[in-house]
């Protein structure tokens, strides 16, 4: 899933100071999960909120939604009778929801409410962890099913560096070295002797590097 | 043994001596004198001086300018390249620009992360890693061509090197990875600094035995200590280093005052017994910020003077 955090409210506020009728947006998918962007942190931002605009001395409405998602036409379009009533909207979906809003209502300021951090997982209920830099061309059947473009520091295809420490990377002892990790699955699959097989440079262009991408798939295309 | 290019220090290894290499690291100014004072003081001792690139991902002159000041001082540079800081049109760029000032070595590497240097909120490339950069360099030299296919107009030739540390984990793949790097086509090899002679002379028998001393020259890394405390911050702060508590010990025992002293001796006698390892084919000694200290640990080590090849 996309693993996003919460924003500190200081930044939300300086974004909407200005505003007076703010609808605070959850969604009801990843962000829900990793407990950034859901109908309970909307919840909780809206009323932050509404107690700093009143010890302030403003009115300002605060009003609070959840769709189920905001990647997808259909759930957005749930909000267009109410958004007339609005001049602001603070989202609390990842940087795709929060993009697909400001492109369906062109006119209304959306705001990030979250910072979107990455492709996860959920270790445990309060630590996320990376786990896909969505490069576009997996290479998880020759590394064990350990990512290196990911979980390596300097994604390096043909690890590991010099800085791996007792199974850590050196850039923080927090990390797992992800070739110690694909080391050890390789053993555990009894196929050590992959290990040598040399890498090849890699085709970024399906990877950040070859610009926005698109996937069409023509055969579900109504 | 024939040589496949103009590097002065192939033809040393091919001589059949044993090489020695040192390093300068360029300084965090454009001042041409700190690059000309630092070889000026190891020139006569060593083979070949490697230019650190941006070590330690603290910003620094250029290892390419660096590369040829010494070149222009008639000298034998090592182009460190690091595989963090430029992606593959930059790194084959910077191959042809050194090629062009005759520079006839490159040591292949990934860098270390720039969380520890003077920029940690850049961002990283690693369009391709230090195996990947060995098979570009090759591919460039014994094929003529870019990695894109085109022919290169006078290839470079380069003496193809890289680093291996023989104390990082898991221990169980340094010698795999040794293999890959040769592999890859790499020529020599610079290991990490040397202070746990037994695992490093454990290393060096493990690759001898899957033949792979042959195949490479070994050239074993040497840092002396210049004090107790530097001999602890390289156990105990420096990834991929091992110091035996013995070597601490001695370090420790030692009068502050005759510390430094104390430092080089262990160095030297470092050097006298790794001599002796099959498959060492040479010495890269850096002492970092420490280069004058260089003439003297190589003059002792019985390694000076260095032999003149053509």
């Amino acid at each position: 899933m996309i693993v996003a955090d919460k924003k500190p409210i200081e930044e939300i506020i300086e974004e909407i100071k200005g505003h007076e009728k703010i609808l605070i947006l959850g969604c009801n998918e990843c962000v829900t999960v990793c407990e950034a962007g859901g109908k309970k942190e909307v919840g909780i931002l809206a009323s932050a909120l509404r107690m700093y605009f009143l010890n302030q001395g403003r009115e300002v409405k605060i009003d609070e939604e959840t769709l189920e998602r905001q990647c997808d036409h259909e759930y957005l379009e749930e909000i267009r009778d109410v958004m007339d009533q609005y001049d602001a909207v603070v989202s609390l979906a990842c940087g795709v929801g929060v993009q697909f809003m400001a492109e369906k209502y062109h006119t209304t300021p959306i705001y990030p409410g979250v910072n979107t951090c990455f492709l996860g997982a959920t270790e445990k209920r309060g630590l996320w962890t990376e786990r896909c830099q969505a490069c576009g061309q997996c290479i998880l059947a020759r590394t064990g099913g350990i990512c290196p473009v990911s979980r390596c520091a300097k994604r390096i295809l043909n690890g590991p560096c010099g800085g791996s420490d007792h199974g850590k990377c050196e850039i923080n002892k927090e990390i797992d070295c992800a070739w110690q990790l694909i080391i050890d699955r390789l053993k555990a699959l009894n196929s050590l002797d992959d290990y040598e097989q040399l890498s090849p440079l890699k085709d970024w262009s399906t990877d950040r590097a070859g610009g926005p991408r698109k996937v069409v798939r023509e055969d579900v295309q109504e | 043994m024939k040589v496949k290019t103009p590097s002065k220090l192939e033809k040393v290894l091919a001589a059949g001596h044993v090489a020695v290499t040192s390093e300068c690291g360029p300084p965090r100014g454009s001042d041409p004198e700190v690059i000309i004072k630092k070889a000026n003081l190891i020139k006569d001792h060593v083979d070949a001086i490697n230019i650190t690139d941006n070590q330690t991902s603290v910003t620094r002159m250029c290892s390419l300018a660096a590369c040829i000041r010494l070149k222009l001082m008639g000298l034998e540079p090592v182009l460190q390249m690091v595989t963090r800081d430029r992606n593959r049109i930059a790194l084959q760029s910077d191959i042809l620009g050194a090629a062009s000032f005759d520079i006839y070595n490159i040591l292949c590497l990934s860098g270390d992360h720039q969380s520890f240097g003077d920029c940690p909120t850049g961002q990283n490339v690693h369009d391709i890693d230090s195996m990947q950069l060995i098979q570009t360099v090759r591919h460039m030299r014994d094929e003529h061509k870019f990695l894109g296919g085109a022919d290169i107009e006078r290839p470079p030739e380069m003496f193809v090197g890289a680093a291996a540390n023989p104390f990082a984990d898991p221990f169980e793949i340094r010698v795999p990875r040794l293999a890959k790097k040769i592999a890859a086509g790499v020529e020599f090899i610079q290991t990490q600094c040397i202070y746990d002679l037994d695992k490093f002379e454990l290393w060096m028998k493990m690759a001898g035995d899957r033949g792979l001393t042959e195949k490479v020259s070994i050239f074993a890394g040497m840092t002396p200590f210049k004090s107790a405390g530097m001999a602890r911050y390289m156990k105990n702060r420096v990834p991929g280093i091992e110091v035996p508590d013995e070597m601490i010990k001695r370090m420790a025992d030692t009068p502050k005052e005759k510390q430094a002293e104390e430092g080089i001796k262990i160095c030297i006698e470092s050097i006298e017994r790794l001599k002796e390892v099959e498959g060492v084919r040479g010495f890269h000694v850096m002492a970092i910020e420490w280069e004058e200290i260089v003439p003297e640990i190589v003059e002792k080590s019985g390694l000076y003077p260095r032999p003149s090849v053509e």
